[in-house]
């Protein structure tokens, strides 16, 4: 994903993180059929990065954000 | 119907961010009490409410949380109490859900949790105004309909929504059953059905928050973020030390004028010299930093209200991640700078607890304040005033050079403790980063006020008792009529000095460096006057810099001055220090490692220095 991208959460890899962080995820707004946007990545790497979940901006790793897989919904061109 | 003989507890509770703090600060004002909830260093905040019948309530502030799983003891305090099994809080009679209107979806989750639990409760839908400029519209009674419980719209810094909060709490706290409690329900559920809520009563989504995504362009910039960042931890430093030069001045000659006062009005003894010496002397070297400390604060806290604090941990968290920390450790690490004692008690935000750990044992490698006057007076009297390349100061520059090699012994121990003490998974970064928001005067009013009061009270007590024991130390036994040396050295602190100086010697120092490093364990600073005591120089250090500048150039080698230099980069730090990292850490056990490991980090340094200097 791009900047400005939005995609929508298709599954999360629970069995991919402790479930703790898993909770986390879902605490910050996470889940099944939400649409996120990428907004932000950090310089050096690009890691973390600034996503966007419903109306919350949500920093977070890489290695992290690989447990969420999403579907494009949009790119930041259209 | 029987009168309470205590008023009605009533908690505040939400997710962080949702302004709780500001509503409570506006419904209770300054008549706030700040605690500690026993056995841990979370904060009690409580104030007196009075509703509009005439009852008060007492008002409490829980720390913030996303849930009640909770993940730091802070959180943990929070379930505690609105669970019933804090051991040192009575169960709140009823509960006011701070709740963000501007991010009601995931704010409604937590406040479907709170509702199992059966308390009496209503939800306080704050930064009504943010939301309404955003464009969104929300169906308030729709809402409390669903709910089944109250929800007053506020706005906690324009003081809105107050009155009609305080007259919707009276009828839940007149002794009515309440809904029956419901066991834990499955967050992804609980989620779902905040979801459908929030749409079934937000009537008009605006577009939000287009200015924090605006500002987070400049802010999270991979260019202009890091120069942005680097220039306000500039500006910081710049206040600290600048801002807080002359009222530093003013209170020294305070406290010295009050040494001189007493020391004119009482006969020469124990007792003057119990007072001038030891206490006067010992809470002026605290009360001196008051100033610096609260720039400081004041600082983080506009930082912090603002929003920008966490964008900052953003910003630092690839850097912090190579050495096994986490971007939120950045924040206590720059407060060290000031003071390691600030520092440490701001570790309370970091989660995960072995992340906390290595951050407060790192904390006192960061230069702190206390280090400039033995710095600024060795590298006066060794490190000539020159220039180099024309335009920078060979003694600044020096001074600049400590501070970074304080800072890479900082970052190479937390790499080597994440390895083997700490040693444990690697920490996760996953934070919400809050829209930007006007630093409200008030809340930063009180909390200066609150965060300067923990300062003085904790650090005062200690450095007080510390350095009177110290001061009991090298006053007592005196020696007898006719012994050639000054009294320190007859004393118990100039016999441990005396006893240490063989274990100091390989390292390039003297006894009387030997001997000025004991009382400097009370504060680092008070080496410089324990080295002019040594070398039998009497009145206080300011006056006699200069004396004390020619006498060190005199005595001591240029290896031992740069073996000096080195040893108080990592020196083992001051005793409040210690007692902080005690306090935060439960037991005696990890400020002993950290003294343990800062001395051998100190001792190695030192000698480095001393035998390289010595062979060049």
């Amino acid at each position: 994903m791009r900047p400005g991208d939005v995609a929508t959460i298709v599954t999360i890899d629970r069995d991919g993180c402790d479930p703790v962080t898993a909770r986390q995820l879902h605490e910050m707004g996470f889940d099944e059929g939400v649409d996120i946007e990428l907004l932000h990545r950090a310089p050096f790497g690009g890691d973390p990065m600034a996503l966007r979940v419903g109306n919350m901006v949500v920093g977070l790793r890489k290695a992290l954000a690989a447990m969420i897989v999403v579907e494009p919904a949009r790119t930041a061109a259209e | 119907m029987n009168a309470p003989l205590l008023a009605p507890v009533v908690a505040l509770v939400g997710n962080p961010n949702a302004g709780k703090t500001s509503l409570f600060n506006a419904l209770t004002g300054s008549r706030q009490k700040v605690g500690n909830y026993p056995g841990v260093t979370v904060e009690r905040k409580a104030g007196r409410l009075a509703l509009p019948d005439g009852r008060a309530v007492e008002l409490i502030d829980l720390p913030g949380t996303y849930s009640l799983s909770p993940r730091s003891p802070d959180e943990a305090v929070t379930r505690d109490v609105v669970m019933g099994t804090a051991a040192s809080e009575r169960r709140p009679d009823a509960i006011v859900a701070v709740v963000d209107a501007t991010n009601l979806r995931n704010h409604l989750r937590f406040v479907l949790e709170l509702r199992r639990l059966g308390l009496p409760m209503l939800v306080a839908l704050n930064m009504a105004d943010l939301a309404e400029r955003d464009g969104t519209e929300i169906d308030v009674a729709q809402l409390a309909t669903i709910l089944g419980m109250p929800v007053v719209p506020t706005v906690a810094v324009r003081k809105r929504g107050l009155d009609t909060l305080a007259a919707a709490l009276a009828p839940l706290l007149l002794g009515r059953t309440p809904p029956p409690a419901e066991g834990i329900a499955d967050i992804t559920q609980l989620q779902r059905e905040a979801r459908a809520i929030a749409n079934a009563v937000i009537v008009q989504r605006g577009m939000t928050k287009r200015w924090t995504q605006r500002l987070d362009g400049i802010a999270l910039h991979p260019v202009i973020g890091p120069l942005l960042l680097a220039t306000l931890i500039f500006i910081m430093f710049q206040g600290v030390f600048k801002l807080a030069e002359a009222p530093m001045a003013w209170l020294a000659e305070g406290v010295t004028w009050l040494q001189a006062a007493a020391t004119s009005a009482l006969p020469a003894g124990a007792p003057r010299s119990l007072l001038v010496d030891g206490v006067l002397g010992g809470v002026g070297a605290v009360v001196v930093f008051l100033p610096q400390i609260l720039i400081l604060f004041f600082f983080i806290l506009v930082l912090e209200q603002s929003g920008y604090m966490t964008r900052a941990a953003f910003l630092m968290d690839r850097l912090m991640a190579r050495v096994g920390l986490n971007g939120r450790a950045f924040i206590p690490l720059i407060s060290s700078f000031a003071c390691a004692i600030p520092g440490i008690m701001a570790t309370r935000t970091i989660a995960e607890p072995r992340d906390r750990l290595t951050t407060i044992l790192i904390a006192p490698l960061m230069t702190c304040s206390a280090r400039l006057p033995v710095y600024a007076i060795v590298i006066a009297a060794f490190i000539p005033n020159r220039s180099v390349a024309g335009v920078l100061g060979l003694q600044g520059l020096v001074l600049f050079g400590l501070y970074v090699v304080g800072v890479l012994g900082a970052l190479l121990a937390a790499f080597a403790l994440r390895h083997t003490v700490t040693k444990g998974p690697t920490p996760t970064f996953l934070m919400e980063m809050p829209k930007y928001q006007w630093p409200e005067p008030r809340d930063i009013g009180i909390g200066l006020y609150q965060r300067a009061k923990a300062f003085l009270g904790r650090a005062g007590s200690i450095i007080l008792i510390s350095t009177v024991a110290l001061w009991a130390l090298a006053t007592w036994p005196k020696p007898p009529a006719g012994f050639a040396g000054t009294s320190l050295e007859y004393s118990v602190a100039g016999r441990i000095g005396t006893a240490l100086e063989p274990v100091f010697r390989p390292i390039g120092f003297n006894r009387e460096i030997a001997l000025a490093l004991v009382p400097g364990m009370a504060a680092r600073e008070v080496a410089v006057s324990a080295l002019a005591t040594v070398y039998s120089l009497q009145g206080t250090d300011k006056e006699h810099t200069q004396p004390l500048v020619e006498r060190l150039r005199t005595s001591w080698s240029l290896p031992t001055a740069l073996a000096f230099l080195a040893w108080y980069v990592f020196a083992p730090q001051c005793i409040s220090t210690l007692a902080v990292t005690r306090r935060e850490t439960g037991g005696w056990a990890w400020p002993a490692f950290m003294f343990a490991y800062l001395f051998a980090m100190a001792y190695v340094a030192a000698g480095a220095t001393y035998w390289a200097a010595k062979l060049l």
